[in-house]
């Protein structure tokens, strides 16, 4: 039974080949189905739809589909329209992830304390969630509608109004519609995860905090929102990544109008595309907003870590 | 406990505030779909009109196309939901239990799958699928469907495959199971809560999805019931007890699987969260 | 029933290494401990022979026979894990069967075997129960009739008592140790507790740092440790460990104090050794012989007291039966037998 080690270093690694390739090979073959579908249907898409920014690609041209390098870029960099859309994307944006969390986080703490009941209210007050998205926005479109909807006839009641009209067609606040609709749709989002990461707060750090005399202000300042910190940090920037690319309500609520008032660029790539045909032209926007998402979250991410490693 | 009175109450009523901003909108499609349409306009802002109807509904549900959208629609959301749950469940689990070269790369590429602008995709994907013959068909709407929801039903399902003890595949390797069979026969019917969960968000997203649905299919015979909808919108603009019916309609099948699988959706997301 | 050989074993993580060259055979029956405190390295050396961890290098065999590229199912051995890892969804006959529904066992024999394990371990009433309705004690139970049913060729336990309460700890251990007279099945058992150690095993197997500081029996461990951890390590209250200079063939303490040795050690005059006792094989000198300490501390633990002194400055402990210890303060003088005398060199080696 004696071997020097050198038999046994000879033998260190002695599994037929093909053993070890399937011991190897299987947390890929769990991934394949997954991965398969992403790269056929969204990885070589995204390629295709990267060279057609630099190409003229009209549906409607017979003669369409050269190589015109940056021509697209260069014409985008002379559109106003992309300029008052990217504007309008950073307001929409901005305000539907900040009323979103705000409400969101409020409504996770109120679920996070037990009380009879809880199951329905959470699944009630989650509700908006399953809404398709273009159902919610039609339903707020309505709501709005001063013929068919309440809320005209509650502003013009509350003197916030001259008479019933819809903030839909109004230039100054068309944006609010689309917004408050989004923030309906959304609190549900923000409300589940920020509750799930709640009640994974083990709970004697509330009664050790509470016996060390701390009041409700300051656990929450020094247990809750350290806690709910990584979580925070993860779904706002998911949220606001997603917000940017969400056309669905305002396509369906205002089209972009009154005047390109809530023209966002997700939607103005929509209008492009479907409206004008010009997926060339379409596809160096999405371009460009895929790119300034993507420094957006490297910056968040590089933030996070520099935050991380200075504690 | 007459000092904590205060807070209750207020808790209370801030939950009543939530539930009231959540269903009031909800409330008002119901209403206007039972309302008369002579009632419509006169009695516009009454909570609840003097006389109720369903000849909206029978008007859809006879009249239109609806009966078929809402077919079509069940048939792509229900396989979206399988095939998307049972890759998730496979690429899941590999994210979870397994530490492999191609693991970050992997858990990137799906982030970033995160932040396309899906428009970008509708001309390729078209361009790929017709000469397949995939376009105007619901197997091409689940496909596409398929991959968009994949990414997060990874993580969703890597969260709370992270919830279950490695100890018990282990336990099961010993006892005489390869790593396949215990996933199958141990780590599997433990998940059922997060399948479920699963199931039930891709339901949804696949029962709302509108762009890619209105861009690969044209004609009724393929037509999902969101563009249905939107297409009865833009032919009926003014026929609202109408339009609010079909939107009724539409709400029930997710509602109903949303309410089913709402409390696993908490309950997965929380086990991950315990651990990473 | 099977013998196990371990040659040269190694495991790395990367470049961090967490065992050195691991050498140990274990003999056809044999009740085997891993004993060491956390971080050792004694449960990655139990899930290397169980085959949950890679070989990084060296070879383990089971009955001659080389397993390291084996999965573990092929290995044919049972384990019980710290956690019992009973799976939820299967009632306790579930449990206790799965192994042998995999290998596709007829049913009468599957009934038999888990009928056989159920009633050595009381627990018939429970065979319907999901793991959920059992108490700690009866999931312990579940989790090793769950590993007998299938008569391996080896046990192998990952700590599996260190969830129970103090009581029922010592009730199962017992049990297991009438487990193994019963079945003579080879046992690998992992555990930080020395007193299960010494009460459980054939051969201990004391770990330190990823390498094997010590193996022999319990006693063996007790009586001559091979170092300065296995010293430490076993016993408890832990063995007292004084520096001392050796000089004319006593041994001196800091401040001069002479303690006599059985026999002259193997160094030359004037080195720098450590003198072990154990608190046990310390007595009180009453006879005014002795050397001088003060009394800190006494604890009573019922059966005898523990006094904690100090000698010149020095911590040591005594353990005495005599109750009258209790109500000793100030200073006393204790004495070194120097048949229970253990010395060890510079590098913390045994000298004899």
């Amino acid at each position: 039974m004696t071997m020097t080690a050198d038999t046994l270093g000879r033998r260190h690694d002695r599994r037929p080949w093909l053993t070890r390739l399937a011991h190897a090979s299987e947390p890929y073959l769990y991934s394949a189905p997954s991965l398969i579908l992403i790269i056929v249907v969204m990885l070589v898409p995204l390629v295709i739809g990267i060279s057609y920014a630099f190409r003229d690609i009209q549906l409607l041209n017979p003669f369409s589909g050269g190589f015109i390098g940056l021509e697209h870029f260069r014409t985008l960099s002379e559109d106003p329209a992309f300029y008052g859309a990217l504007r309008n994307t950073l307001w929409w944006t901005g305000a539907s992830v900040v009323l979103q969390f705000f409400f969101g986080l409020v409504l996770a703490l109120l679920l996070d304390k037990p009380f009879w009941g809880r199951g329905l209210v959470q699944a009630l007050v989650f509700l908006p969630w399953a809404v398709p998205s273009f159902l919610a926005g039609l339903n707020w479109a309505w709501l709005f509608n001063p013929v068919i909807g309440p809320i005209p006839h509650w502003l013009f009641g509350l003197g916030l109004m001259d008479q019933p009209g819809n903030i839909l067609s109004d230039p100054h606040y068309a944006m609010w519609g689309p917004i408050i609709a989004n923030v309906w749709w959304g609190i549900p989002f923000f409300a589940i995860t920020l509750l799930a990461a709640l009640q994974a707060i083990p709970r004697d750090l509330y009664e050790a905090a509470s016996i060390d005399g701390a009041n409700w202000f300051q656990r929450f300042l020094s247990i809750t929102l350290p806690f709910l910190a990584p979580t925070i940090a993860i779904t706002v920037l998911l949220r606001t990544v997603w917000i940017s690319n969400f056309a669905d309500l305002i396509v369906v609520m205002t089209g972009g109008g009154p005047a390109d008032r809530t023209q966002i660029v997700a939607s103005y790539i929509f209008t492009q595309a479907f409206k004008a045909l010009d997926f060339g032209y379409a596809s160096a926007i999405a371009l460009v907003l895929l790119v300034l998402l993507l420094a957006y979250s490297m910056l968040i991410i590089l933030l996070r870590q520099t935050l991380l490693n200075k504690d | 406990m007459k000092q904590s009175l205060l807070p209750t109450v207020a808790h209370r009523l801030a939950i009543l505030c939530y539930i009231a901003f959540a269903l009031f909108p909800l409330f008002w499609l119901l209403k206007v779909s039972v309302t008369p349409n002579d009632l419509l306009y006169s009695e516009g802002v009454r909570m609840w009109p003097s006389r109720t109807t369903f000849d909206h509904y029978a008007f859809v549900l006879r009249h239109s196309a609806f009966p078929t959208f809402f077919k079509n629609s069940l048939i792509v959301s229900a396989s979206t939901a399988v095939v998307v749950t049972a890759c998730a469940s496979l690429s899941g689990y590999a994210l979870s239990r397994f530490s492999f070269r191609a693991k970050y790369a992997i858990i990137a590429l799906m982030l970033l799958t995160q932040m396309f602008p899906l428009v970008m995709l509708v001309a390729p994907i078209f361009k790929i699928l017709s000469p397949l013959g995939l376009t105007n068909s619901l197997t091409g709407l689940v496909i596409v469907y398929s991959a968009f929801n994949v990414p997060f039903a990874t993580f969703l399902m890597q969260s709370f495959f992270d919830g279950i003890p490695k100890d018990l595949e282990e336990a099961a390797m010993i006892d005489g199971a390869t790593k396949f069979v215990a996933f199958r026969q141990i780590i599997l019917p433990l998940t059922l809560p997060g399948i479920a969960a699963t199931l039930g968000f891709v339901f949804t997203a696949a029962w709302s999805e509108l762009l890619f649905a209105l861009m690969l299919i044209n004609g009724n015979d393929a037509a999902t019931f969101p563009v249905g909808l939107l297409t009865f919108v833009s032919k009926f603009s003014v026929d609202f007890g109408q339009m609010m019916a079909a939107g009724v309609m539409a709400l029930i099948p997710a509602g109903l699987f949303f309410l089913l699988i709402q409390r696993y959706l908490v309950q997965g997301l929380t086990a991950g969260a315990v651990k990473g | 029933m099977a013998s196990i050989q371990i040659e040269k074993l190694e495991k790395s993580y990367g470049h961090v290494s967490v065992l050195h060259g691991i050498d140990l055979d274990i003999r056809d029956g044999e009740f085997i401990v891993l004993v060491g405190p956390s971080g050792c390295g004694k449960s990655t050396l139990l899930r290397m022979i169980a085959g949950l961890e890679d070989v990084s290098r060296g070879e383990i065999r089971i009955d001659g026979s080389r397993v390291n590229e084996r999965h573990p199912k092929d290995r044919d051995i049972a384990m019980v894990f710290q956690s019992y890892a009973l799976y939820p969804h299967m009632n306790v006959a579930g449990n206790m069967s799965y192994s042998l529904r995999l290998r596709k066992t007829a049913k009468e024999k599957i009934g038999a075997a888990v009928a056989g394990a159920a009633s050595k371990l009381g627990l018939e009433p429970l065979l319907e129960r999901r793991p959920k309705a059992l108490s700690g004690g009866q999931r312990q139970r579940v989790a090793m009739g769950r590993a007998i049913v299938r008569e391996p060729k080896a046990f192998l336990f990952d700590e599996p008592l260190s969830n129970l309460d103090a009581r029922l700890r010592e009730q199962m251990r017992a049990e297991i140790k009438k487990m193994h007279a019963d079945l003579k099945a080879t046992s690998i058992y992992v555990t930080h507790d020395q007193i299960e150690a010494m009460t459980l095993a054939d051969r201990i197997v004391a770990m330190h740092g990823g390498v094997v500081q010590q193996v022999g029996s319990p006693l063996e461990l007790y009586d001559r440790p091979a170092n300065l951890f296995v010293a430490g390590f076993i016993g408890s209250p832990g063995m007292n460990f004084l520096d001392i200079i050796y000089r004319e063939g006593a041994a001196f303490l800091k401040d001069g104090s002479r303690i006599a040795l059985k026999s002259p050690a193997p160094v030359t005059e004037g080195s720098n050794l450590t003198l072990g006792i154990r608190p046990e094989h310390m007595t009180i000198a009453t006879d005014g012989t002795g050397i001088a300490a003060k009394v800190e501390l006494a604890e009573p633990t019922g059966f005898g007291i523990i006094l904690h002194l100090s000698v010149h400055g020095v911590p040591v402990k005594v353990f005495t039966l005599d109750r009258q210890a209790l109500n000793m303060g100030g200073e006393i003088a204790v004495s070194f037998p120097a048949q229970h005398i253990h010395l060890f060199d510079g590098e913390g080696r045994r000298m004899d």
